[in-house]
């Protein structure tokens, strides 16, 4: 048996999912090892959110397998994915609007510090207790994403930069293992970015998470990913280290043309 | 205190622990609803003919009505809150008539089109009062809890909220049982306090009064509910003497708020010192740039 470290968190095995005629991943394998920084690129449309939704069960994919951590979680709810220590962010934000950022964390969060019916009802019991723990943590982890001044303000009024923040704030909360993040840096200007990968990098050193990123910003991507998989059309034309990936002719065609 | 302040505050207590209801299904979790007072009339016909019939005692009645209607919203709600969309707002039409009809067309055990006379008057001033306190009290503390904070969470983006491990179906059943639970209860208090009861009572007319008060005071404020509520009854109140035309008053002050208020009177906001900061940010303009500095 292999080594710990180079287990295989991820795994999938000729992944295919049409929509219409068309397909959107066309028997995509690949596999990430645990403690992972990798990058999933490539030209607007190839399939990669269609990915991270076949990973996370929002569809099924039409044939093909998905491994995580050796358990066949292919079709999984979406509503299960917690239970597999995963967590996910959105290409086009998916925060709650009318709640505050400390909520929006909260009810993440509170899925691991949960208390009964008869509590939530009467406030008696475990609730005070459980409450301030929740909102602790939750206050925690906003400043670590730098929100904490920010907690009592409603999501749908935070700037843009900051909503994207709140959804990295909230998916960290359901304290996973393994972490997909969809295009973090979308719509961001280049001083957000380079925040950006120093939040990202400093949750990879100090959480220990495998991370997958789905990027557009390659000097983003090259910068943090020490493993990067490059998809066009549905497929995978390259994957490899960055070094290999700037220098592979497929990718270069996929980018800027023949 | 005359009779007649009385009544009033008992029909606002009823009036309350039924939009409560409402407003925990249609404003916290997003199911429209234009049934709801087919569960109404559920709890009042099972407390009725409890009482009167088998002379129950009228707590364990009025217990047994708001369960009874928190089954019967179970059975409805299982088969069309699996699906995301209005499959429940169109169910609800179809369920609160057939309530009514089957009510109507009961023999002898509902007593039919007729109604249902000689109910024992048990909800007088105190029992109103309790009830509504206590109803409140739960409510208010569900809110402000994970499950409020799920129910929200279900309503804005069900798709984030399963990939947050809710099963986003199963908290929207459980929010339609607790609403059906509410307006069982406050049907089954109408009886005890109108001493009567008829099925045309509980008609599509009483359903879309209860959900436009929701709308009115605010869909996802509980206690913006409980304003509207208020003011509504009291309007209908106010303009008794003018009989019918109190019905263009009413529709007049919906839309007038529609208009220049269309989130409701208190929008999402609960009465708290959160709505107040609110206020204030408003009226001071305060805003953030950009950059995230207060400007």
């Amino acid at each position: 048996m292999a080594k710990k470290s180079n287990q295989n968190v991820l795994q999938l095995e000729n992944l295919t999912k049409y929509f219409g005629g068309v397909p959107a991943v066309n028997d995509i394998s690949f596999s990430i090892e645990e403690g992972k920084l990798a990058g999933l690129i490539g030209p607007n449309g190839a399939g990669k959110t269609t990915i991270f939704n076949l990973i996370t069960g929002v569809y099924p994919p039409d044939s093909g397998k998905i491994l995580f951590w050796g358990e066949d979680i292919t079709y999984l709810k979406t509503y299960q994915a917690i239970g597999r220590n995963m967590a996910r962010t959105f290409q086009n934000l998916r925060l709650f609007p009318h709640s505050t950022a400390l909520e929006n964390v909260m009810v993440a969060l509170q899925q691991h510090h949960s208390y009964s019916f008869i509590e939530a009802i009467t406030h008696l019991g475990g609730w005070g207790k459980k409450e301030r723990e929740i909102k602790a943590k939750s206050m925690d982890i906003l400043d670590r994403v730098g929100l904490a001044d920010r907690a009592n303000q409603k999501a749908r009024t935070l700037p843009y930069g900051m909503q994207r923040r709140l959804e990295i704030a909230r998916a960290l909360a359901l304290e996973p293992k393994f972490l997909f993040l969809d295009e973090p840096a979308a719509g961001m200007n280049p001083e957000e970015v380079n925040a950006l990968n120093t939040l990202i990098l400093g949750i990879h050193k100090e959480l220990k998470f495998t991370i997958l990123v789905i990027e557009h910003h390659m000097d983003l991507v090259m910068e943090i990913c020490s493993h990067i998989i490059c998809m066009n059309f549905g497929t995978k034309i390259a994957e490899g280290n960055p070094m290999e990936i700037q220098s592979h002719p497929e990718v270069l065609k996929a980018y800027l043309g023949e | 205190m005359s009779a007649y302040t009385e009544g009033i505050i008992c029909v606002l207590c009823i009036n309350a622990i039924a939009v409560m209801g409402v407003s925990l299904v249609t404003g916290y979790t997003g199911i429209f609803s234009l049934g709801h007072a087919g569960y109404m009339a559920i709890g009042a016909y099972t407390a009725a003919i409890l009482t009167a019939r088998y002379s129950f005692y009228f707590i364990p009645a009025i217990v047994a009505g708001g369960l009874l209607a928190a089954l019967i919203a179970y059975i409805i709600g299982v088969p069309t809150l699996k699906l995301v969309g209005d499959y429940y707002a169109i169910a609800s039409i179809g369920l609160g008539e057939a309530i009514r009809l089957i009510l109507e067309n009961g023999g002898t055990f509902t007593r039919g089109a007729r109604g249902f006379p000689g109910i024992p008057n048990y909800t007088n001033l105190t029992v109103a009062v309790c009830s509504f306190v206590i109803m409140a009290f739960l409510m208010f503390n569900l809110i402000n809890g994970r499950f409020g904070r799920a129910f929200k969470a279900c309503r804005d983006d069900y798709i984030a909220a399963s990939l947050l491990g809710y099963n986003t179906a199963k908290y929207r059943i459980l929010s339609l049982v607790i609403s059906g639970f509410y307006c069982g209860v406050a049907g089954a208090l109408l009886g005890g306090f109108l001493l009567y009861i008829k099925p045309l009572m509980f008609d599509m007319m009483k359903s879309t009064e209860l959900t436009s008060v929701v709308v009115f005071g605010g869909l996802g404020s509980m206690s913006g509910t409980l304003l509207g509520m208020v003011i509504i009854t009291l309007i209908t109140e106010v303009f008794r003497p003018i009989s019918q035309y109190r019905m263009l008053i009413y529709g007049a002050i919906l839309v007038i708020i529609m208009v220049l208020r269309p989130e409701g009177i208190m929008g999402q906001y609960e009465f708290g010192p959160g709505m107040f900061k609110a206020i204030k940010e408003k009226f001071k303009g305060d805003h953030y740039s950009e950059e995230g500095r207060k400007v």
